[in-house]
């Protein structure tokens, strides 16, 4: 019978596959990463079009406004009532304002859920419209079947 | 002066892997953890300004809008489409009915870039289907190419009841 080595076996563990993978693996995820500071919430389940084709420029500073299923606004994070949005409107205004902007060369993406009422939505844009926005992008997500 | 190693091998300098993998694996644990797998979402560009038919002088250049009326169901499901007064069976009829009327060219000065779409929809209604029309209308997919249709879109005013 084969008898093993008494001393202790220094024994090389080859690390350069596992590193290359492991590398390949971060950029992987690098890659896929999102890094976009675009207001997209969980709650709300855009409805689909084959039309809705990803913009090729980036909209500079727009306003998002999400309509959920039960009618509110997710603005900024927090839950709004589709009257109350005038107000955070206004300030938006005002900040264009200080900043030079005219409010009519801002881009309002409405990201509303397809089980919302259609009226809800016309009312965030005439709200919009009151406030002197007048250029608006509803977002709907893109279907890629043919 | 220091003299090297006479043995005549070369040195096998071993580097310490250690920190490396564990700012590697660091690494790769923080894009796994912050990964959000998102679909790609797209835009419908509308211009909208304020009572803008009101303000606008008569023309008589201009091509009066296609009116698209969506009505509701009680449920918010979509009851019946009609273009211009005229039932409508579904949206790939209504895309049909878009075609006849301004033609499959999309180009510069075509009916289709001067023509506009006016949505007066139930207040009710549930918003899927208004995508669902305004894709009807705003072009087809052929052999995976997007063919544009009209491009100016707006809604009448909220009508509630």
């Amino acid at each position: 019978m084969a008898k093993r080595s008494g001393g202790p076996s220094n024994t090389e563990i080859d690390m350069t596959p596992m590193i290359d993978m492991t590398f390949q693996l971060i950029t992987f995820f690098m890659f896929v990463m999102n890094f976009s500071e675009a207001e997209q919430d969980d709650r709300i389940q855009l409805p689909s079009s084959q039309l809705a084709k990803p913009a090729d420029g980036v909209i500079e500073k727009p306003i998002t406004l999400q309509l959920t299923n039960a009618g509110a606004v997710i603005y900024a994070g927090e839950l709004v009532a589709v009257r109350d949005i005038g107000a955070y409107l206004e300030r938006e205004k005002t900040l264009m304002i200080d900043e030079n902007r005219e409010p009519n060369s801002a881009t309002i993406i409405v990201r509303a859920d397809g089980r919302a009422k259609t009226g809800e939505v016309q009312d965030i844009i005439r709200i919009c419209q009151e406030k002197g926005f007048e250029r608006f992008a509803l977002r709907a997500q893109y279907d890629d079947r043919r | 002066m220091a003299r090297r190693s006479s043995t005549g091998l070369t040195d096998k300098v071993e580097i310490n892997m250690t920190p490396m993998i564990d700012v590697v694996f660091q690494l790769m644990s923080f894009f796994m953890c912050t990964l959000k797998v998102v679909a790609p979402e797209g835009d419908f560009d509308i211009r909208m300004p304020i009572a803008a038919a009101a303000a606008a002088a008569p023309d008589d250049q201009q091509i009066p809008p296609v009116r698209v009326k969506l009505s509701a169901g009680p449920d918010g499901s979509l009851a019946s489409i009609a273009m211009n007064g005229t039932p409508v069976a579904d949206f790939d009829e209504l895309r049909k009915r878009i075609i006849g009327l301004v033609g499959a060219d999309s180009g510069p000065n075509s009916l289709a870039e001067k023509t506009e779409v006016e949505f007066d929809a139930d207040y009710a209604l549930k918003y899927v289907n208004v995508v669902k029309a305004i894709t009807a209308v705003s072009g087809k997919v052929e052999n995976g190419q997007v063919v544009e249709l009209i491009r100016k879109i707006k809604f009448t005013p909220p009508k509630k009841g």
